[in-house]
C-alpha cells in the first residue's frame, strides 16, 4: 500500500469522513460548505470570503491543471480545510507552475482527499452549513465532535478583520475616476476590472473611517466582498451609512449585504448558501437572465424591504432570493453576485460599467 | 414571453437511415421535439425515411411520412399538410442540408412556410466555411490559417500560402466525408480533387494544420431574448487530427485552467451572436495549442448533433427537448429543469463525476480497410461509462464497449510486442491506440515520452498509468490462492482501491488467477458492493426527482427503491454493424408498454446515442456496462420480478445463462428455448422432430472435420461460428482451401462454441418471418420476401412486405411452420425465422426466439406494434387480449433497404455476401412494389436514373436473364455500354450495347466515364469465386463518385421496376397514418 496520512472531517452533527492527507497535517475548524464550480479550484482557494469555512468540491477531480503564479484572487489561502475526491497527483497545463499537493503542503494548507464529497454535499444540502473540524492528529470521531461543537463559527464573528489590509495603498497609478475600495476582502479581480474601467484605484482597511475615505476625494467607493456574517461588522455599517450621502456606492456581495443593513433591512443565513459559478440571475430591468458567479452564506431578506426607497434590480431564478439593489434615494447600487466573475463566467462584467456610469453622472 | 401563437403545424425533418456520422442520436433527438411540441398543442408533421426509428412511430407525430427526404418529397408533403413552420435543427446535416436546398429553390416562400430554430442566413453563415471565417474574424477571434478553393488549380495555389501538412475540409458533408490531412503534394491533389467531389459546393477548405492540439466542443443554447447558456464541455482524450467521433472523449473538460476555460466560453458565446442562430443549440469546436494556450476556432454546428445528445446523457439536461421548446418561443427562464422540478432551465448545468465516451468501430467487417482513423469519420457507435474518476470511467467504457475487454486489459502480452510496433500504433491514430498507451507504460516509457508521441495530454497518461501501478500491485500482493489471498491484511484496502479504479470483478481475478465469481464473493462477505449515485445537473445542489444513476464504490447509495412490481429491460449496448437503432426501439417499446400496465421499468444501457437512455423513456435509468458484473448489482439492488433480455440483441442475450444460473427471473422465452433455436446440435434435432427441411449440415471443431462435412454435403457451404450477430465472418466456401483459410481465421471468434457449416442453397429466395407467441397461439407479424437471393445476409438485403413473388402454398407453408417452431419452442415474445425456398422447397434456415432487426419495419409497415404486444405477453398478457386474429390485409407495399458505408473505408469491395456490412435501412411505401422500391432506393441515396447510360457486366449464370433488364433499359431510352461477354448476349438478343474493354487489359474508358460522371448506373454481378479485382476496382469507383451500382440480378430487376413505375407516374406521398388506420 502506498504511504499516506489519514485524515478526518467531523461535522457538528457527528457525522464523519474519512480521507487521506494531501497537504499539510494539524487540525483546523471552521463551516463546511460545498462549491459546484468544476474549475478555478485556485481562485477560490485564494477568494478571501472563505476565511472561517472549509470547502468541499463537488467535482471530484480536482488539481488537474496545477497551480500557476497568474491566477490568484489574494495573496494566500484563507480557507480553513479543502474537502475533493481526488487530488491530482500531476499538474498539467502550460502555465502550471507546481501540483496542487505541492502548493497544499509549500502553503501550510489542510487538504483531505478521497470523500465521497457528493455524500457530504447531499448532507449539507439537507441539514445545513454546519461547523466542523478537519483533522490528521486526532482521528477520534467523538472528540472531534466536540471540537467541532465548540468552535467558534460564522454567527455574529467579524472575520473581516483578519483578512483586509493593514495599510491604505494604491493599487495602480493612474485612471480618470478615483475608486476607493473598502477592502472586506477584496478578490483581485475586482480592483482588475476597475482598472480596465480606467480607474485609479485605492484601497482601504475595512476600518477606515468615512471622514478618511472622503478626504481622498474619491469620485467613486466600491464595497467589497468578504467573510462571514454582516451583521458582526457594524462599524462597517455606519462607515457605509455615512458615505451613502456622499458619493456612489457599488457594493458586492458582503458590500451588497453590508448597504441592506444601513438602510435599515436585515440578512439571514441562509441553509447551505450559493457557493458556484451557474446560478442564473435575472436583471429585472432588462429581463435578461445571466450565470453568475455566487459565494454567499448570508442574504438580504426579501420582505422587509422598503420599496419606495429601493429597487430590487436582480433576483435568483433558482430561489427568487435577492440579488441586486438599487437605491432610489442615493447614487448607491449593490449585487450579491461576483460580477468580477474570477472563478466563472464573465457575463456579469457590466455591471462595473454601471458603476463609471454611475459615476459620471454624479460628476 | 410564452410560445408564439402564430404557428400551428410544424414541420421536423428526421436524419434517414442510420450512416456513419449520424446515428441514432437524432431519433433521440427527434422524438424528443416531437413529444416537447405536442405538448405545446402544436400539430407535428414528420419526415424520415427510416422505419427503425421512435420518431415514426405512427403516435409520435400527427402524420408521419415515411418517405425519402428530398426536396421533392418535402415540398409535395408541404404542398399536402401546409405545415406554418420548419423545424430543421433536429434531423442531423440531412435535416440542415435538406431544408437549405428547400429554401434555395423557393418552396418555403411559395407555401409560406417559416423556418424556425436557425434561419437561413445563419445555417449558410456557420456550415459555408469562408462565412464562417469571416463572422469569427469579425468578432477578434484567432483561427487555423486558411484558403478556400473550388478547382484544383486554386487549391494547388493556395498551398503557397499554407505550408504543408495541411487539412482538406470539403464543405456542406456529413461527418467531414472525402476530407483529409495532407503530408505530401500527391497526397495533397488526390485527397482535394475527392474533397471538391464530394462537398455539396464543390467547395474545399485548405487549413493550417493544428494536428496534435487539444481539442474541445462546448454545447451551446440561445433562446430568443438572447440568453446563452453552455450546457456542457468535452475535451477530446485524442487531440486535433482525429474526428471527434472517433476520439474518446471525456465531459467535463479536464486540463483547462478557469481562465482558459472562461475565455472558452465568452468566445463560444460570441460565436452563437455573431452567427446568428436565434433559438436552440449549437456545438462549438475549438483548439487549443499545448505549449502556449493559444486558441483557436475550428468549427460550428448550428444544430443538435452527435455531441449534443452525448452532452444531454452526460450532464441531465435534455438539449433538443429545450431546443423545440426555444423554437417555439419560449426563454430558457420559463422552462424548468425536469430534474430538479423547482429551478429553472437557464442555467449552465454542473457535474460531479467523470464521463467518458469511447467509440465503437467494425474493421473487423472490412478487412481490406485500415483502422487508422483521421478527421473523417469511422466509428459506427459509441459507449458512454459515468464514473467519480476518470479512471474508473475509463474502464467502465472499455468494458462497456463489448469488443472482449474487460477493462484497460491486455489482450497481447506488452513483453512480446516489438517496441517499434508500440512506437507505430501510438504515433498513428487507431482503433487500439487506449491499449498500447498501457503497453507503452508497461514496458517503461515515460508518461512523457508517450505525450510527446501521442500528443495525448499527460494529465490522461498519468491515469492509465495509475491504472497500470495498481494492477501490478495487485499482481504482486496476491497469489492465485484464495485462501492465502483472503488472509491478507491489505486486501479489503487493495480490492476498495481497484473497484474505485473501474477494475471489474473478472479482470481483478484474472491479474491474481481467481474467478470473477470468487472476487464478487469476497467483496460481498466485507461489504464492498455498488453505490448508486444520481446524474441530477446540479451535483447534489437541489433535490433531484428524475432516477438515472450510475454506479460506483463510494460511502453513500442513492438509490430509492420502490415497493412496486418492476420489470428490467437490457439494452443493446454500443450500436455496430448488425446491433443498432432496431433493438434500440424494441428495448424502449418494451419500457412504454411495461409502463402502461402499470409495471416500474428499469432500463439499463450503455449507449448515449438512444432513446432508451432517455431518462423519460423508463421509469428509473441505470446507465451502466451491461455487462454479468454491472447488471447483477443492479439486480441485487432493485430485485425486479422480471428481466428481459431478447430485446437488446445479442448483448444481452449472451448474459442470458450467466443471468438465469445466478437465479435472476428471466421473463418471456427461456433461456433453455432460446439455446435450443441457437445450439445447432439441438436445432438440428428440433427440425427433426417437427419434419421441418433444413439445409443440410453440420458442425466441426477443426480444419479435418470441416472437410469432411463439405464434402459430404457438397460444395458451396455457408460456414461461419455459432452465437453470433450481423453474419460476423460468415462465408460462402466452394471449394477445400478456402474452407482452410476460414478455419484458420475462425477459431478465436467462436472460442468453446464450434464452426457451423451448411449447404448453401443457390439462387433461392429467402423469406423473413416476424411473429409473436404467447406459447399457445401464434401471430404473424409480417412475411418479409428478400430481393437479393440467399447468401446475402439479411440485414443487408432488401426486402418486400407482403411478398410479392411467392405463391399462396408457400405462404401457408412458411406460416404452418412458424406456429410450429413457435409453439415447440414455447416462445412467449417474439419470433423472427429466416426460410429459404428453393424449387418450392421451404428450408428454415434460422429461428431466433427474440426481438429481430425487422421489427421496427414490420410494425410500421403492418401498424400492429409487435414489441409492445410481445413485452406485454412477457408479463403473462394473452395474445387472445389484442384481437390480432389473423395476418392483416395490406393495399401497400413495403419496402425495406440496407445503408451501406462503403464510402466510408476506401479500398472495400460493395459486394453483399453472408457478411453483414450495412448500419442502416430505409423504409419505401406505396401503392405497386415498383413505387415502394423506386422510393427506398432514393431514400437510401441511390439515386436510380431515369435516362443516361447503364454498364451491364454480369457472371455467365445471369446472362440469360440480363436480357430483360436490359430490354426494358433499352426501350426506356437508356445507352446500354457492356464488356465483351455481356455485349454478346444482348446483341444476339437484339439490344444495341456500346462495347468497353476491361481495364487489366489497357481499356480505361470505363474508369474515365465514371470520373466524368458520364455513367448514370452499374449493373456487375460478381461470380462467386474469386478472381475479379478488374470489376472491384469499377465499384469502388462507382461508390466514391455516388454512382447507383447494383451488384445482384434480383436487384436490377427490382430497379428497373421501379425506374419504369416512376417514367410511367409521378411520386406521391402519403403519411403512414393514413396506410395504416383505413
Amino acid at each position: 500500500m502506498k504511504q499516506c496520512v489519514k485524515a478526518k472531517l467531523v461535522l457538528e452533527d457527528g457525522t464523519s469522513f474519512k480521507g487521506i492527507s494531501f497537504g499539510a497535517r494539524g487540525e483546523n475548524s471552521g463551516e463546511v460548505v460545498f462549491n459546484t464550480a468544476m474549475s478555478g479550484y485556485q481562485e477560490i482557494l485564494t477568494d478571501p470570503s472563505y476565511k472561517g469555512q472549509i470547502v468541499t468540491m463537488t467535482y471530484p477531480l480536482i488539481g488537474n491543471y496545477g497551480v500557476n503564479a497568474e491566477d490568484v484572487e489574494s495573496n494566500r489561502v484563507f480557507l480553513e480545510g479543502f474537502v475533493v475526491r481526488e487530488a491530482s497527483r500531476i499538474a498539467s497545463n502550460w502555465r502550471s507552475q507546481k501540483s496542487l499537493r505541492e502548493y497544499f503542503q509549500e502553503n501550510n494548507i489542510m487538504g483531505i482527499e478521497g470523500v465521497d464529497t457528493r455524500a457530504l454535499t447531499k448532507h449539507v444540502r439537507e441539514k445545513g452549513a454546519m461547523k466542523a473540524v478537519i483533522s490528521t492528529e486526532d482521528l477520534n470521531d467523538e472528540s472531534l465532535r466536540e471540537k467541532a461543537i465548540n468552535s467558534a463559527g460564522l454567527i455574529g464573528r467579524d472575520l473581516v478583520k483578519e483578512v483586509t489590509s493593514e495599510h491604505v495603498y494604491d493599487w495602480n497609478d493612474t485612471g480618470k475616476y478615483t475608486v476607493v475600495v473598502i477592502d472586506c476582502g477584496v478578490k483581485l479581480n475586482i480592483l482588475r476590472e476597475l482598472v480596465k474601467h480606467n480607474c485609479l484605484v485605492k484601497v482601504v482597511p475595512a476600518g477606515t473611517s468615512a471622514e478618511t475615505i472622503m478626504d481622498m476625494a474619491p469620485h467613486g467607493v466600491l464595497v467589497s466582498n468578504g467573510p462571514g456574517d454582516p451583521e458582526g461588522v457594524p462599524y462597517l455599517m455606519n462607515t457605509v451609512k455615512t458615505l451613502m450621502k456622499q458619493v456612489p456606492i457599488f457594493g458586492i456581495c458582503l458590500g451588497h449585504q453590508i448597504l441592506a443593513l444601513a438602510t435599515g433591512n436585515s440578512t439571514y443565513k441562509l441553509k447551505f448558501g450559493h457557493h458556484g459559478v451557474n446560478h442564473p440571475v435575472k436583471d429585472l430591468r432588462t429581463g435578461k437572465v445571466y450565470i453568475t458567479v455566487q459565494n454567499h452564506g448570508f442574504c438580504v431578506k426579501t420582505d422587509l424591504l422598503n420599496r419606495e426607497e429601493i429597487e430590487v434590480t436582480h433576483i435568483n431564478l433558482n430561489d427568487n432570493t435577492v440579488e441586486g439593489i438599487k437605491y432610489k434615494k442615493f447614487p448607491v447600487f449593490s449585487v450579491q453576485f461576483h460580477p468580477e466573475a474570477s472563478s466563472g463566467p464573465h457575463e456579469a462584467v457590466y455591471l462595473f460599467k454601471e458603476f463609471i456610469d454611475l459615476i459620471k453622472g454624479n460628476l | 414571453m410564452p410560445k408564439r401563437n402564430d404557428l400551428h403545424k410544424i414541420l421536423i425533418i428526421g436524419s434517414g437511415p442510420i450512416v456513419v456520422g449520424q446515428a441514432c442520436e437524432f431519433d433521440y433527438s427527434g422524438t424528443q421535439a416531437c413529444k416537447a411540441l405536442r405538448e405545446e398543442g402544436f400539430e407535428i408533421v414528420l419526415i424520415n425515411s427510416n422505419p427503425a426509428t421512435i420518431m415514426t412511430d405512427p403516435e409520435i407525430a400527427d402524420k408521419t411520412y415515411i418517405e425519402p427526404i428530398t426536396v421533392e418529397a418535402l415540398e409535395k408533403i408541404i404542398e399536402k399538410e401546409r405545415p406554418s413552420a420548419l423545424l430543421p435543427t433536429l434531423g442531423g446535416q440531412t435535416g440542415l442540408n435538406t431544408a437549405m436546398s428547400a429554401i434555395e429553390a423557393g418552396i418555403l416562400d411559395k407555401y409560406n412556410v417559416v423556418m424556425i430554430g436557425a434561419d437561413y442566413d445563419a445555417i449558410k453563415k456557420a456550415e459555408n466555411r469562408e462565412c464562417f471565417k469571416k463572422a469569427v474574424q469579425k468578432i477578434g477571434l484567432d483561427l487555423p490559417k486558411s484558403v478556400l478553393a473550388h478547382s484544383i488549380e486554386q487549391a494547388k495555389e493556395a498551398l503557397k500560402e499554407i505550408q504543408l501538412p495541411v487539412i482538406i475540409r470539403p464543405s456542406f458533408t456529413l461527418g467531414g466525408t472525402g476530407g483529409g490531412v495532407a503530408n505530401t503534394q500527391n497526397e495533397f491533389e488526390r485527397i482535394a480533387e475527392l474533397g471538391l467531389k464530394n462537398s455539396r459546393i464543390s467547395e474545399i477548405l485548405i487549413e493550417e494544420s493544428v494536428i496534435g492540439w487539444k481539442e474541445y466542443e462546448l454545447e451551446l443554447m440561445r433562446d430568443k431574448n438572447d440568453n446563452v447558456v453552455v450546457i456542457c464541455g468535452i475535451e477530446n482524450l485524442d487531440p486535433m487530427g482525429v474526428h471527434t467521433g472517433d476520439s474518446i472523449t471525456v465531459a467535463p473538460i479536464q486540463t483547462l485552467t478557469d481562465k482558459e476555460y472562461q475565455g472558452m466560453r465568452s468566445a463560444a458565446i460570441s460565436i452563437i451572436r455573431e452567427i446568428g442562430v436565434e433559438t436552440g443549440g449549437s456545438n462549438i469546436q475549438f483548439a487549443v495549442n499545448p505549449k502556449n494556450g493559444r486558441m483557436v476556432v475550428i468549427e460550428m454546428n448550428p444544430r443538435v448533433s452527435r455531441s449534443s445528445a452525448l452532452a444531454s446523457k452526460a450532464t441531465g439536461f435534455p438539449i433538443a427537448k429545450i431546443a423545440a421548446k426555444l423554437a417555439v418561443g419560449y426563454t430558457l427562464d420559463e422552462i424548468s429543469n425536469d430534474i430538479t422540478q423547482k429551478t429553472p432551465a437557464s442555467f449552465e448545468p454542473t457535474i460531479d463525476y467523470c464521463v467518458v465516451k469511447i467509440p465503437r468501430f467494425t474493421f473487423e467487417k472490412f478487412p481490406e480497410a485500415q483502422d487508422v482513423l483521421g478527421i473523417s469519420m469511422k466509428s459506427v457507435g459509441e459507449t458512454m461509462a459515468i464514473g467519480r474518476t476518470f479512471k474508473e470511467a475509463l474502464q467502465k467504457g472499455l468494458r462497456g464497449l463489448e469488443i472482449g475487454h474487460k477493462g484497460l486489459d491486455n489482450k497481447q502480452k506488452y513483453n512480446q510486442i516489438l517496441d517499434e510496433k508500440i512506437k507505430n500504433r501510438l504515433e498513428e491514430p487507431n482503433a487500439s491506440r487506449i491499449f498500447y498507451i498501457k503497453y507503452a507504460l508497461q514496458k517503461g516509457m515515460s508518461v512523457e515520452a508517450i505525450s510527446n508521441i501521442t500528443y495525448i495530454d499527460p494529465w490522461f497518461i498519468d491515469n492509465i498509468k495509475q491504472i497500470v501501478e495498481l494492477e501490478d500491485e495487485i499482481k504482486n500482493t496476491f497469489s492465485g490462492d484464495i485462501n492465502q489471498i483472503k488472509k491478507n491484511p491489505n486486501l479489503m484496502d487493495i480490492l476498495r482501491e481497484a473497484k474505485q479504479f473501474g477494475f471489474s470483478d473478472v479482470q481483478i481475478g484474472e491479474l491474481i488467477g481467481i474467478t470473477e465469481a470468487e472476487i464478487r464473493g469476497i467483496r460481498k462477505e466485507n461489504g464492498l458492493e455498488a453505490v448508486f449515485k444520481l446524474v441530477d445537473t446540479c451535483a447534489a445542489e437541489f433535490m433531484a426527482y428524475t432516477p438515472y444513476y450510475y454506479s460506483t464504490y463510494e460511502d453513500e447509495d442513492e438509490t430509492r427503491v420502490s415497493d412496486k412490481k418492476k420489470i428490467m429491460i437490457l439494452g443493446g449496448g454500443p450500436n455496430r454493424i448488425g446491433q443498432g437503432i432496431e433493438f434500440d426501439y424494441c428495448c424502449s417499446h418494451a419500457a412504454f408498454a411495461l409502463r402502461d400496465l402499470g409495471f416500474e421499468t428499469i432500463m439499463v444501457n450503455s449507449n448515449p446515442e438512444t432513446v432508451s437512455t432517455d431518462y423519460d423513456t423508463s421509469d428509473k435509468l441505470y446507465f451502466e456496462p451491461l455487462t454479468f458484473e454491472d447488471v447483477m448489482n443492479i439486480i441485487d439492488r432493485e430485485k425486479p420480478q422480471g428481466v428481459i433480455v431478447q430485446f437488446g440483441g445479442q448483448t444481452p442475450l449472451n448474459l442470458a445463462k450467466k443471468l438465469k444460473d445466478a437465479n435472476v427471473p428471466i421473463i418471456g422465452t427461456s433461456v433453455e428455448s432460446i439455446d435450443r433455436a441457437e445450439n445447432r446440435d439441438k436445432f438440428a434435432k428440433l427440425l427433426k422432430k417437427l419434419h421441418i427441411n433444413q439445409p443440410r449440415n453440420g458442425s466441426a471443431l477443426s480444419k479435418e472435420s470441416a472437410k469432411q462435412i463439405a464434402q459430404k454435403i457438397g460444395y458451396p457451404v455457408l460456414v461461419r461460428p455459432s452465437y453470433v450477430l450481423g453474419g460476423r465472418a460468415m462465408k460462402i466456401v466452394y471449394e477445400d482451401v478456402s474452407l482452410d483459410e476460414f478455419m484458420d481465421e475462425a477459431k478465436d471468434i467462436s472460442g468453446e462454441h464450434p464452426v457451423l457449416i451448411d449447404k448453401f442453397l443457390e439462387d433461392a429466395i429467402e423469406v423473413d418471418v416476424d411473429a409473436v407467441s404467447d406459447g399457445e397461439d401464434v401471430f404473424i407479424g409480417g412475411i418479409m420476401e428478400h430481393i437479393e437471393e440467399a447468401g446475402v445476409h439479411s440485414g443487408d438485403s432488401a426486402c418486400v412486405l407482403p411478398p410479392h413473388t411467392l405463391g399462396d402454398d408457400i405462404i401457408d407453408a412458411i406460416k404452418d411452420q412458424t406456429v410450429l417452431l413457435a409453439k415447440e419452442l414455447n416462445v412467449k415474445g417474439l419470433l423472427n425465422i429466416q426460410f429459404a425456398v428453393k424449387s418450392d422447397i421451404v428450408y428454415v434456415l434460422e429461428v431466433n426466439p427474440r426481438a429481430s432487426r425487422t421489427v421496427p419495419f414490420v410494425s410500421k409497415a403492418t401498424g400492429v406494434p409487435l414489441a409492445k404486444i410481445a413485452a406485454k405477453i412477457m408479463v403473462g398478457e394473452k395474445l387472445l387480449g389484442f384481437n390480432l386474429t389473423a395476418e392483416k390485409k395490406l393495399d401497400h407495399v413495403s419496402v425495406k433497404e440496407s445503408v451501406l458505408p462503403f464510402s466510408r473505408f476506401s479500398g472495400v469491395d460493395i459486394v453483399l455476401g453472408p457478411e453483414m456490412k450495412s448500419t442502416g435501412e430505409v423504409m419505401g411505401i406505396d401503392k405497386s412494389f415498383g413505387i415502394a422500391f423506386y422510393k427506398a432506393q432514393i431514400a437510401a441515396g441511390q439515386n436510380l436514373p431515369n435516362k443516361g447510360n447503364v454498364f451491364i457486366s454480369v457472371k455467365n449464370d445471369d446472362k440469360r436473364e440480363i436480357v430483360f433488364v436490359a430490354k426494358k433499359l433499352y426501350d426506356m431510352g437508356f445507352n446500354i455500354i457492356s464488356t465483351k461477354g455481356t455485349f454478346k448476349a444482348l446483341n444476339s438478343n437484339g439490344i444495341k450495347a456500346d462495347v468497353v474493354g476491361k481495364f487489366a487489359e489497357g481499356d480505361a474508358r470505363l474508369l474515365e466515364f465514371i470520373v466524368r460522371g458520364d455513367i448514370a448506373l452499374i449493373i456487375n454481378t460478381p461470380s462467386g469465386r474469386s478472381g475479379q479485382s478488374d470489376m472491384k476496382s469499377i465499384r469502388s469507383l462507382a461508390v466514391t463518385h455516388g454512382v447507383p451500382c447494383i451488384t445482384t440480378m434480383q436487384g436490377a430487376q427490382a430497379a428497373v421496376n421501379g425506374i419504369e413505375a416512376m417514367l410511367n407516374k409521378k411520386m406521391s406521398v402519403k403519411a403512414i397514418q393514413d396506410y395504416i388506420n383505413k
